[in-house]
């Protein structure tokens, strides 16, 4: 009655065989192609490297300014515009300028990057049953697995630095866009996607002239939580090199700096709660000029 | 561009997973209540034959759920037929391909939807224009046209407003300037004009109507109206559960209704509207009066005529004036009532009395 005790277990000797078996694989796999994996991931290095140089470069005072005007622009609201200044001016006066602006070119890269990826797949998913079958546990697992889990392979291809962080954050951030897009156009009246074709639109014509118009508040909401969960990743990412507002963070846990943690995380849910009103801000007006909520 | 002729040729339409293997029974004549019951499947049209003359308005009236939308449908092919053939202009719409078809919707034919069917992302102006931005149409070229049409329907100054700025009716009229901007020979309109007021909705008869003096389209035209109906419609059939039980002019409709089914749709109609002079003429009777009219005026233009002449009868005449006989007013004020005056061969005998109304419609 052994076996009813304890679990019959794979014998130690042969499992740990095949962690080995799977593992220098793996290796393999990256000492061959890690080159070529790099190299294809350099335009986007460099893209990345820019989109810092411009958030540090630009004079403080114009980012701030462009920031607020962003936001009076989306929300129409003065409380929220001043609050993004004030915000910023916080952030700058307590000495994370550098680090809050490397984060933020972090988010921007992931969010496009995310955005570049997360519309086309959606679109799709939403045009071919079959695809949004197998994405979608795809999508689950990339929502539910540790973060450190996926981490490993990554660093193990690419190593420490901008480019495996931002895989990691897009990995991390990608599905509700997707999720979204291919949401929102299969919610699109049926009855409108109708007229369409009475006039004889082509796929890409519904598409473009229906289809995404329609669907864009719940586009810009995936957006939106596609941004909530790549500053969410900011701390995590600082462990495989991201710089910004996340590795101040990491050296307060390693040394108990209440305060410096402290201080970086409160402008991380700063610029947190910034980005969020702006990106909702601007969903909400896209479904009242639509019409939808007047 | 004018109108093209639309052949329908045996037209089945079963609704379900299986309708491929049930359309055999439903051509041996299974009935729609037994396709339904037996088979958990609808048979929204059945045999379906019906020939649309180029340039001619062709009404469709039936109870909800008759199929009348599923058979406009099948014209432009919203809706591909289970079996049977749609013939418009001579080509097989059925056997269209993708591109063909698609080509075939920019071309040739326009639609009003039941549910209006707006883009609501886009102004009264950018819906109005959307036909023809699909066909490629320059810029100023299209707002041209729609400007024109917006006017027509009367919602100038509206251009820039969201469909959901508007009311109902004023949707509907925006989705009558779309399908009329297009300019496509056929023009199907699906209770284009239920959501209207009564004033406007007669203005928008008569927007249809100058347009067929000037370029024969061929319109198919479903309502629920049938003063509606008699007044637009060169022929006019009747659905019921997905068969057509009558198809004829409006005057085969009111005079001689195929069943009761038809008969309940014809009953509170308004004869003086429909039937002409010689419905009602004695026949070959000499007349006495100096009036002469010619048969085909329906009968409340008769009268009015009559009484402006201060004549109690007239001769009529064929429109080429050949005498054909003479009418009394009573003939066709007893007509117009639905009364019988008795005595004399040549009247038609009507056994109920009704009262002439303005308007009516049949509601179902
Ligand atoms: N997509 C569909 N799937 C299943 N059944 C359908 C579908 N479309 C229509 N039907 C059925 O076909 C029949 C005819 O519907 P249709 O819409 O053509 O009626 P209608 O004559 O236009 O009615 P109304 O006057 O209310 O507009 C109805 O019984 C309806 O339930
Ligand atoms: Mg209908």
């Amino acid at each position: 009655m052994e076996w009813w005790k304890s679990f019959p277990a794979m014998d130690d000797l042969r499992l740990t065989e095949i962690k080995k078996a799977i593992d220098s694989g793996f290796l393999q796999f990256t000492r061959t192609y890690g080159v070529v994996i790099e190299d294809f991931f350099a335009p986007l290095k460099s893209f990345l490297i820019w989109s810092e140089k411009l958030a540090i470069t630009t004079p403080w005072p114009i980012v701030v300014l462009v920031f607020s005007a962003i936001a009076y622009a989306s929300t129409r609201s003065w409380r929220i515009a001043l609050g993004t200044t004030v915000g910023f001016c916080l952030i700058g006066y307590l000495g994370m300028w550098e680090d809050a602006m490397k984060t933020v070119s972090m988010i921007f890269a992931s969010t496009l990057v995310s955005i570049a990826l997360g519309l086309p797949v959606g679109i799709l998913m939403s045009r071919y049953k079959w695809l949004r079958v197998s994405v979608t546990p795809v999508l689950d697992v990339m929502q539910t697995m540790p973060t450190f889990v996926y981490l490993i392979p990554v660093v193990m291809l690419l190593g420490i630095g901008k480019v495996p962080g931002l895989i990691a954050v897009v990995i991390y951030a990608l599905p509700p866009v997707i999720r979204l897009t291919d949401l929102g156009i299969r919610l699109v009246d049926a009855e409108v996607l109708e007229a369409a074709d009475a006039f004889g639109s082509s796929p890409w014509q519904k598409l473009v002239k229906v289809q995404l118009p329609l669907a864009l508040p719940t586009i810009m909401a995936g957006i939106n939580q596609t941004i909530m969960m790549a500053l969410a990743m900011v701390v995590v990412a600082s462990m495989i090199g991201v710089q910004g507002l996340g590795q101040p963070v990491l050296k307060a846990i390693a040394n108990q700096y209440f305060t410096l943690g402290l201080f970086n995380g409160l402008a991380i849910v700063a610029i947190a709660i910034i980005f969020d009103r702006i990106s909702q801000a601007f969903g909400r007006r896209l479904q009242n000029v639509r019409g939808h909520e007047q | 561009m004018s109108g093209l002729a639309i052949e329908i040729r045996h037209l089945y339409k079963l609704f379900g997973g299986k309708a491929g293997n049930l359309i055999a029974l439903a051509e041996s004549g299974l009935g729609r209540a037994e396709m339904l019951s037996a088979h958990n499947h609808v048979l929204a049209l059945s045999d379906i034959n019906l020939h649309i003359e180029s340039g001619r308005i062709q009404v469709i009236m039936g109870l909800s759920g008759s199929g009348k939308s599923t058979l406009i449908r099948h014209i432009n092919r919203l809706i591909d037929p289970t079996s049977g053939n749609v013939l418009v202009g001579g080509t097989d719409v059925t056997r269209l391909s993708v591109k063909e078809l698609r080509q075939f919707r920019r071309e040739a034919t326009a639609m009003v939807f039941q549910k209006f069917a707006l883009l609501p992302h886009r102004t009264v102006l950018d819906n109005v224009v959307y036909g023809l931005e699909i066909k490629g149409v320059a810029r100023a070229e299209q707002e041209r046209h729609a400007r024109k049409w917006i006017d027509r329907v009367g919602l100038g100054g509206y251009e820039r407003r969201l469909p959901s700025q508007l009311s109902g009716g004023m949707q509907q009229r925006v989705g009558l300037a779309r399908a009329l901007c297009n300019d496509a020979p056929i023009l199907l309109m699906d209770e284009a004009f239920s959501a209207l007021d009564p004033l406007i909705r007669v203005d928008m008869q008569s927007v249809l109507l100058d347009l067929q003096k000037e370029i024969r389209k061929t319109i198919v035209f479903i309502t629920h109206d049938l003063d509606e109906a008699l007044r637009l419609g060169d022929r006019i059939a009747i659905l019921k559960d997905g068969l057509i039980v009558q198809n004829g002019t409006p005057e085969d409709i009111v005079l001689t209704p195929a069943d009761d089914y038809v008969s309940a749709f014809v009953k509170e109609v308004n004869r003086g509207r429909v039937l002409t002079l010689s419905s009602v003429m004695r026949a070959g009777e000499p007349a006495q009066s100096p009036l002469g009219l010619t048969a085909d005026l329906t009968l409340e233009e008769a009268l009015s005529r009559m009484i402006a002449a201060d004549a109690s009868e007239a001769a009529v005449l064929s429109t080429d004036g050949v005498l054909l006989g003479r009418v009394r007013f009573t003939d066709i004020v007893a007509a117009t009532l639905r009364t019988s005056v008795g005595t004399d061969a040549g009247l038609p005998v009507f056994a109920h009395t009704g009262c002439l109304r303005g308007s009516h419609t049949v509601s179902v």
